[in-house]
Order: C-alpha cells, then sequence, then structure tokens
C-alpha cells in the first residue's frame, strides 16, 4: 500500500525518460518486506506480547545479562585488538612495497569468505591444550579454548577485515604532501602519525571498529566451538537464544532477540552517522 | 609514490611488517592450513570416506540445492533494487538502502529465530501450515528462507554504487533511440555492470553455501535430509569424528579460497574495486 502511494506521488516529479520506475520499486519493496519487514517485525511483536514485567523477567535475567556482558566484552575487546592490528595491517598494505604483497591482500578477506562453522572448529584445534597453539601456552598457564579468551580469539579472526578494509582506501589517498609539510616542520614521525594522520583516518578507524563489534556481538558459528557454552561463565547470547529454543522457551529466545535486536540497530544507526560525517568531511 | 621526508626508517618499516605478518600467520594463515593438516591426518582413503559417505554427499546437494536458488533469487532483486535506486529520484532513498543493508547488522540466531517466529509450530501461520501439511521449519523451505535473508545485501550493495557512479546518460539515450526498456537493459545497462554483478554473486553465494547460525536454527539438524555441510561439519565435529569433520570442512575451506582467488582476479584485471575505493 504504502509503495502504491510513494510510486503515484512521485511518478510527476521525477523527469527521467527510462522506464520502469513502478516495477522494479515495487519488487523491491515487496520483496523487502515479505523477506526482511514483515520476518523481522515478529520479534518486535511477540516481544511486545510477553507485557513489560515478562519480558524483563527473561529478557534481563541474570542468566541473560551475563550473556549480554561476555558478548558485547568480548566483541569489545576483539574490536579493541583488531583496530590496533588492522590498522598497522592496513599500514602496511596501503604505505610499502613487499614481496608477496598482493597475496597477504587478497588474504585479508578470508575471515569473509570461511564458513564460521569452519573457521570455529579449526580454531579451537589450534588453542586446544593439544593444538599447536594451546600446547605452547599451557605451560605458561593460560588457557584459551573454552574459556572467554577463545571467544576473543574467534572474534579478532571473525573481525579483522572490518577494520583494514574500512582504513586501507583512506589511508591510500591520504596526500603525502600534509606529512611532508608537519615532517619540514619539525615533526617527528610519531608526532605526525598521532596529530596528523590519526585524526584523518579516525572516522574511517571508528566505522571499521564499529562494524567489527556489531559483527562480533551477534556471532554463532565460529565461536560456539571454541566457547565453554557454560551458562554465567562462557555462554554467548546468541547461544543463549538457540538453546531457549531448543527447550521450546519462545518467549525467552524472543526478549534475548529483541534486546540483541534494538542493540545491532543503535550500531548501525551509528555507523551510518559516522558515515555521514566522514563524507561531510571528505566533501570539505 | 611519494615518499620524500615523510616515511619510516628501512628498519622501522620491515619491524612493522613483520609485526602484520606474524598476526596475521596466526590469525588467519594457521587456521586455514590446520583445517587442511586435520583432513588429511589419517590419509587420503580415510578423506574420500567422509566426503563420500552418503550423509555427506546429502549435505554437499542440499547446499549447492540452497545456493543454486538463493543466490539467483537475490541477483535478480539485487539488480532490481539497483534500477529502481540509481535511475530514479525518490524521497527515502537513503532509507531504502540502509532498509537492503539492515540483515548485514542483525545476528544470524536471530535471522532463523523470525523464521520460526513466523512459520514454526506455534508460529503466526504454523497451524494454518500443519493443516495444509505443509513444512517449512525444520525442513528446506525454511532453510532456503534463513539463507536469502542473510545473504539479501550481496549483490544490491555491490552494484548500487557501481551503477549510481556510471550515471543514467546511456541507458536514456538508448531509450531516446527507441529502445524499450528491457532492450535497454540487456544491451546497454547489464554488460555496464557485469563484472560487478559477477563480484556481488560471487559473495553471495560463498555466504549462501557457508551460512551456519541462521541454517542451524531452522533446520532440525535431520541427517541426509536437513544438514547442510556447515551443519554435517557441526555434527560429525560433536561426535568427535574429526577426520570426518576436518574432511568435510576442508571442501569448505577450498570453496572459500577458490572465492578469494576469483574475487582478486576480478579486482586485479577489471580494476573492478579500485575503481569504486577511489572515492
Amino acid at each position: 500500500m504504502a509503495e502504491r502511494a510513494s510510486v503515484g506521488k512521485h511518478r510527476s516529479a521525477r523527469r527521467s525518460v527510462i522506464p520502469g520506475f513502478g516495477l522494479t520499486m515495487g519488487l523491491t519493496v515487496a520483496w523487502l518486506c515479505l523477506i526482511v519487514l514483515i520476518p523481522l517485525s515478529t520479534i518486535f511483536l511477540r516481544a511486545a506480547g510477553l507485557g513489560w514485567d515478562g519480558f524483563v523477567a527473561v529478557g534481563l535475567s541474570p542468566r541473560a545479562l551475563s550473556a549480554y556482558r561476555l558478548s558485547f566484552g568480548t566483541a569489545f575487546l576483539a574490536a579493541m585488538v583488531n583496530a590496533v592490528f588492522g590498522l598497522l595491517i592496513a599500514w602496511i598494505l596501503a604505505r610499502y612495497e613487499f614481496p608477496g604483497k598482493k597475496l597477504v591482500d587478497a588474504a585479508v578477506d578470508l575471515p569473509f569468505a570461511l564458513p564460521t562453522a569452519v573457521a570455529g572448529i579449526a580454531l579451537v584445534s589450534l588453542y586446544a591444550e593439544n593444538g599447536w597453539i594451546g600446547s605452547m601456552l599451557a605451560p605458561l598457564g593460560i588457557r584459551v579454548a573454552y574459556t572467554p579468551l577463545g571467544v576473543v580469539v574467534a572474534l579478532i579472526f571473525i573481525g579483522l577485515p572490518f577494520i583494514v578494509r574500512s582504513v586501507q582506501p583512506v589511508l591510500a589517498d591520504l596526500g603525502a604532501d600534509v606529512e611532508e609539510a608537519a615532517a619540514t616542520l619539525g615533526a617527528t614521525r610519531w608526532q605526525t602519525f598521532s596529530r596528523v594522520i590519526l585524526p584523518a583516518i579516525a572516522p574511517a578507524l571508528l566505522t571499521g571498529f564499529a562494524l567489527a563489534f556489531a559483527r562480533g556481538v551477534g556471532e554463532y558459528g565460529s565461536v560456539i566451538f571454541i566457547a565453554g557454552n557454560m551458562p554465567y561463565k562462557s555462554e554467548i547470547a546468541p547461544l543463549l537464544i538457540v538453546t531457549q529454543l531448543e527447550q521450546f522457551d519462545y518467549p525467552g529466545a524472543t526478549a534475548i532477540a529483541c534486546v540483541m535486536l534494538v542493540a545491532s540497530f543503535s550500531m548501525l544507526l551509528l555507523v551510518n552517522m559516522l558515515q555521514a560525517w566522514r563524507a561531510k568531511r571528505s566533501a570539505k | 609514490m611519494t615518499r620524500a621526508a615523510a616515511t619510516e626508517s628501512p628498519l622501522g618499516r620491515r619491524v612493522l611488517i613483520g609485526i602484520g605478518m606474524v598476526f596475521l600467520a596466526l590469525f588467519l594463515a594457521l587456521p586455514l592450513v590446520v583445517v587442511f593438516v586435520q583432513a588429511f591426518a589419517k590419509g587420503w582413503p580415510m578423506f574420500l570416506d567422509a566426503i563420500t559417505e552418503p550423509d555427506a554427499r546429502a549435505a554437499i546437494r542440499l547446499t549447492l540445492l540452497v545456493a543454486a536458488i538463493s543466490v539467483p533469487l537475490n541477483c535478480v532483486f539485487g539488480v532490481v533494487a539497483s534500477w529502481a535506486i540509481t535511475k530514479f529520484e525518490f524521497r527515502g532513498k537513503s532509507l531504502l538502502i540502509s532498509l537492503i543493508d539492515l540483515p548485514f547488522s542483525v545476528s544470524p540466531v536471530v535471522a532463523g529465530l523470525i523464521f520460526v517466529l513466523m512459520f514454526g509450530a506455534q508460529g503466526w501461520f504454523g497451524q494454518w501450515l500443519i493443516a495444509h501439511n505443509w513444512k517449512v521449519i525444520f525442513a528446506v523451505p525454511g532453510i532456503v528462507l534463513a539463507t536469502v535473508f542473510v545473504t539479501f545485501p550481496f549483490v544490491a550493495r555491490e552494484i548500487i554504487p557501481l551503477m549510481a557512479e556510471q550515471g543514467r546518460d546511456d541507458e536514456e539515450a538508448a531509450v531516446s533511440l527507441g529502445e524499450s526498456g528491457w532492450q535497454t537493459f540487456w544491451h546497454v545497462t547489464l554488460p555496464n555492470i557485469r563484472w560487478g554483478l559477477l563480484y556481488g554473486v560471487l559473495l553471495c553465494n560463498a555466504r549462501a553455501m557457508g551460512e551456519f547460525g541462521a541454517v542451524s536454527v531452522v533446520s532440525g539438524h535431520i541427517r541426509g535430509l536437513t544438514n547442510t555441510m556447515p551443519l554435517h561439519v557441526e555434527i560429525l565435529y560433536n561426535e568427535y569424528d574429526f577426520v570426518g569433520a576436518f574432511a568435510v570442512a576442508s571442501l569448505l575451506a577450498s570453496l572459500a579460497l577458490v572465492t578469494l582467488v576469483l574475487k582478486s582476479l576480478l579486482e586485479w584485471r577489471f580494476g573492478y574495486h579500485q575503481a569504486r575505493s577511489a572515492h
């Protein structure tokens, strides 16, 4: 209904001679509603049906709260680690020439292409106590697999390309003239980096951080194998939803999903605002 | 390349490159290597057994089927949406683009849950579906729906910027020369966007075949019937059949490698990505 009204309203306004507006717009909005909007609305409608007290009782139960803490905390830590190393890798790729650079550049996208379940079992076999890395860490008393640290490791893997791919093009476009000017004026390389380069790439870095963080909060496949999945300790929020579903506790699953959706939509809004900020900056 | 006064010392550069490489080796290369090492840990015959046993073959078939349905659907949607968004002016355009991107910010588990809430036994259409003896959840249609949802934005978000950049002049010229809308699309637009479209299809397909969380919620994990390859990996792993799990996982990892190679080829040969990131 809404799309038909908007088609009618704008038919006179558009000046394009190209045909097909009504058809393509109608199909787009219809398909979007059928696949995305109507299904997503079920979460909010079902959650509303629980009533406020019912919603709080399941959506903010102690077990759910500790799952949110784990999901958000580990996603934040992993995004921080990726902000540092992702920036470093973007820097190398944008600024230096070295053998195998093209291969490295292509490999950065591996976490986008590798199915999450494959990443999950690969990481746990590396970090288990008899694994290649886990056996080296065990004598130091560091346990990664089946602890919250394992969740962080999985989320570092998943989030890395978001940071690199956000920052790399901005670093490549950044003119050398400002840096040269800073150097001529007597700035050390570190001063140039922290006062000239970092502010220039800050919006891109923040966008990458927000994207990696948002992905990490909702991530499931790569995490469940390496996390211990112990309630209150190493149980992430998406896993709690699955657990509730397996017990046919639909209200519980819906309430937690609702909290997560609100969180991820807020992140999305933040990313859009960051990108608007970037666009405004680059337009100057 | 101008890097006269403003660059690091050669030693500094080497240290930075070194740190970056160690990080990538630890977090990207090792996980990939370990998949193949574990898959062949007991030799070729075990590997072949694991990927040719009936349940594995059924999982491979189902994964191919789901991708064969969901990728073309999203491909057509992507082109249609890009046409509407880039060839015309209307209010709410940026909202529409954000809504198309929405599935990216939804947890895969939630993506599965929404279809359970709609079509599951306790869902909106649950009783109606049961009355008509149709199964969506714990059956192939549910898996396809969940996959279409999670791969929804892939093609659209690749070609919307591409078509926006190319503008409308070519199409307007074709239309004023008397070509119909369809002819214009086939003869003018499609050749212009073909590499971008291929790029989007490639990424869409990788995600469709590899999706785990969303599919896991709606599948019911029925061996030989509703198990996709990633779900089959999980089941084998949880049964301590590590060779089997990693053998099937190595097929998925190979798919990821092929995807990366084709993607890089598209970027290098056709300058596709460079054209966009230059903006």
